[in-house]
């Protein structure tokens, strides 16, 4: 990879110079005028000085590796030569368990995997599970899914967005990030009682329509958040203290970010335009208009600026979404699959047979097999399930992105900084719940 | 913003001129549309590959695993196919133990938009391996080494292949195949005393200790390990 140079116009509060006149940070450069920044990137490994590698091991717990991941880090100096990453501290074989539940008893299951876009795993898993059942979902149904992954994706963003700034010294975006995710929170009390783990799908529908003024105070959500958002943006983006702890950190060019299997905004961010919405679209999401951002040269700096733009077109798919909620019911009319409501049970044969069915035996679908993927904050997001005809799963395969997205942390850190671990492995968005699983 | 673009943007779907995609309706659950790639394997690899099916919309290809990797890398650098994209790394083994176990790959093309399943089945009483994708798709590491944690299949070709998600020691076999009891194969006492036992010092593996300034620090007996070649800390 050429060294890139890039110029940021940064902001700063003070001059950036020292008494002395030295710049107070060694990679930033004012010139005459005093808010043009040009920061190169971090040197290569430099020439091997007289002194043995050191060893350092990073995590599994430490605040900065979000989560219990474990870094052994090879040094030379203060440069990383081999980083060897160690997962596995939260497995508790989902997979596994799952070839052991019917398939609604699964989707509390992906609530606990990656916690942060519960809401978007239960909708992921629902859109599987339908596909395996041979069922279309309700037209109402499929507009409050948009909306519940589009909130789960903001929901998502945000913490990430906090967190990094954490680990990059700034604190207050933290809290105007995570006033706004307990907004979001908020909506999906309301809507079913839980805030993290949510469980708001079921195999052809939802747990619950939405309650009355529910959609009045996501409106209120939409016309708010766009605030904080730049508020936000304006704090960070021009910060010369994060521009220039992000900047030409972890670059992965498009053809490496593509043959590593980065999803997501990590791959979004290496220029690579594919989106799962927007390329093999699902919830009708091809109707909506909305625009997939990419980056310039694929470091931190570009993955956060495309991380903030999904939040912004997330913003616009939820006022489409808004716009276009129809009427009429969330679940199908297949008691086969869908349960018949709780007085109906007590009260007519027919329901009360569907009751039992399910509940003891639960709906089979054929023997088959596919395999749908969802655009989730962290990247492609796919269920793959196989049936052999009873009520039960074979196999549920989760495809995790963050897993293989954290695979290319030896590539991206190598040559860089200990510092610039921190930086770059808080850039992929790890959930180590998902990674484990 | 950025007034250097080192890139050139790759745009999915760039090579699939006038083709919107949109969301699959009413797909049949079998007997589809068949991918194009399908035939263009056949034409290619004739006897290779040895079964197609189309399930809920989806190609599944089954090919000999003798020719895995030619195939891959055929689908990989084909300019009419180029499935640059590995999706995931997976098997499947079925309750009925008579069938065979199922490895899969799921692999995107992201310039024509297009998903393919390939799979290698191992029949009963081969031995657990198939050739390693790794060469062409560097996501296959870790996938990779996971499929081989939980069900016991070699990649052969894999550079570094052992456990990721259980640690290195775990003797208790392969938790997804369908002989592992769910509650694992050891009773919780036997669980609980290799836990106990376990060497603290194996924090590092053997590998990692080998580090330059950490391998003096360490005590002799595991230098004497190391140098024998010892690859894990036990």
């Amino acid at each position: 990879m050429a060294t890139t140079k890039r110029t940021v116009d940064v902001q700063l509060s003070t001059s950036g110079l020292d008494a002395q006149g030295r710049p107070q940070r060694v990679p930033l450069v004012t010139d005459e005028s005093g808010n043009v920044m040009t920061l190169d990137t971090p040197p290569g490994i430099e020439p091997e000085l007289a002194g043995d590698h050191m060893l350092i091991n990073l995590g599994p717990q430490h605040p900065a590796t979000h989560g219990v991941l474990r870094l052994v880090l090879e040094l030379d100096g203060e440069t990383v030569v081999r980083c060897i990453p160690h997962v596995g501290y939260l497995h508790c074989g989902f997979e596994k368990i799952g070839e052991y539940r019917q398939y609604n008893q699964i989707i509390p299951w992906t609530d606990r995997e990656d916690y942060l876009n519960s809401p978007g795993n239960n909708v992921a898993f629902a859109l599987g599970a339908e596909r395996l059942f041979g069922i279309e979902i309700t037209a109402r149904c499929t507009v409050l899914r948009v909306m519940t992954c589009e909130l789960s994706r903001i929901m998502s963003h945000l913490v990430w967005l906090g967190t990094t700034c954490i680990d990059m010294g700034a604190f207050t975006p933290f809290l105007w990030a995570f006033y706004q995710r307990e907004a979001i929170y908020k909506l999906l009390e309301d809507w079913v009682g839980a805030r993290l783990t949510t469980t708001i799908t079921r195999v052809g529908g939802m747990a619950a329509d939405v309650p009355d003024g529910w959609v009045d105070q996501l409106k209120h959500f939409v016309r708010t958040f766009p605030k904080t958002l730049s508020e936000i943006d304006q704090v960070v983006t021009r910060n010369a203290i994060w521009v220039g702890r992000t900047i030409g950190l972890g670059v992965m060019s498009p053809d490496e970010a593509i043959n590593y299997g980065l999803s997501g905004p990590m791959l979004r961010a290496s220029g690579v335009a594919y989106d799962v919405r927007r390329d093999f679209p699902y919830l009708d999401y091809e109707t909506y208009d909305f625009d997939v951002p990419i980056g310039t040269s694929g470091d931190v700096y570009d993955r956060y600026l495309v991380r903030m733009e999904e939040m912004r077109q997330s913003i616009r798919i939820l006022e489409q979404a808004i716009a276009r909620l129809p009427d009429g019911p969330v679940n199908i009319d297949d008691h086969r699959v869908v349960l018949p409501p709780k007085s109906k049970a007590t009260s007519d044969m027919e329901s009360m047979i569907h009751h039992f069915k399910q509940v003891m035996e639960g709906p089979r679908p054929p023997v088959g097999e596919c395999y749908v993927a969802v655009e989730s904050p962290k990247g492609e997001k796919g269920y793959y399930m196989v049936s052999d005809g009873t009520s039960k799963p074979v196999r549920w395969r989760i495809r995790p992105p963050s897993f293989v997205n954290l695979s290319a942390i030896p590539k991206m850190v190598e040559g860089h900084l200990l510092s610039d671990v921190i930086a770059i492995n808080a850039s992929i968005d790890i959930v180590m719940g998902e990674i484990d699983r | 913003m950025n007034s250097s673009a080192p890139f050139t943007p790759v745009i999915a779907g760039s090579a699939a001129a006038g083709s919107a995609p949109a969301t699959p309706k009413n797909v049949s659950h079998r007997g589809g549309p068949e991918s194009p790639t399908a035939g263009a394997l056949r034409e290619r690899f004739g006897a290779a590959v040895k079964r197609v099916d189309v399930v809920w919309g989806e190609t599944t290809i089954v090919v000999d695993s003798r020719r895995l990797s030619e195939v891959v890398s055929w689908l990989h650098d084909e300019p009419a196919q180029r499935y640059d994209f590995l999706v995931d790394v997976t098997a499947v083994e079925f309750r009925d133990a008579e069938l065979p176990i199922e490895v899969v790959w799921h692999v995107r093309s992201l310039p024509f938009r297009r998903f393919l399943r390939l799979k290698v089945l191992i029949e009963k009483g081969q031995k657990l391996e198939v050739p390693s994708v790794w060469a062409t798709y560097k996501s296959a590491d870790w996938l990779e080494r996971e499929c081989y944690d939980m069900f016991g299949i070699t990649f052969a070709g894999h550079p570094d292949l052992r456990r990721i998600l259980m640690w290195e020691q775990y003797r208790e076999g392969y938790p997804l195949r369908k002989d592992f009891p769910l509650r694992g194969r050891f009773s919780r006492s036997e669980q609980l005393r290799q836990a106990l036992s376990a060497n603290p010092e194996a924090r590092y593996s053997m590998d990692e200790l080998s580090i330059a300034q950490a391998f003096e620090d360490l005590p002799d007996e595991m230098r004497r390990r190391l140098s024998e070649g010892e690859k894990t800390g036990e």
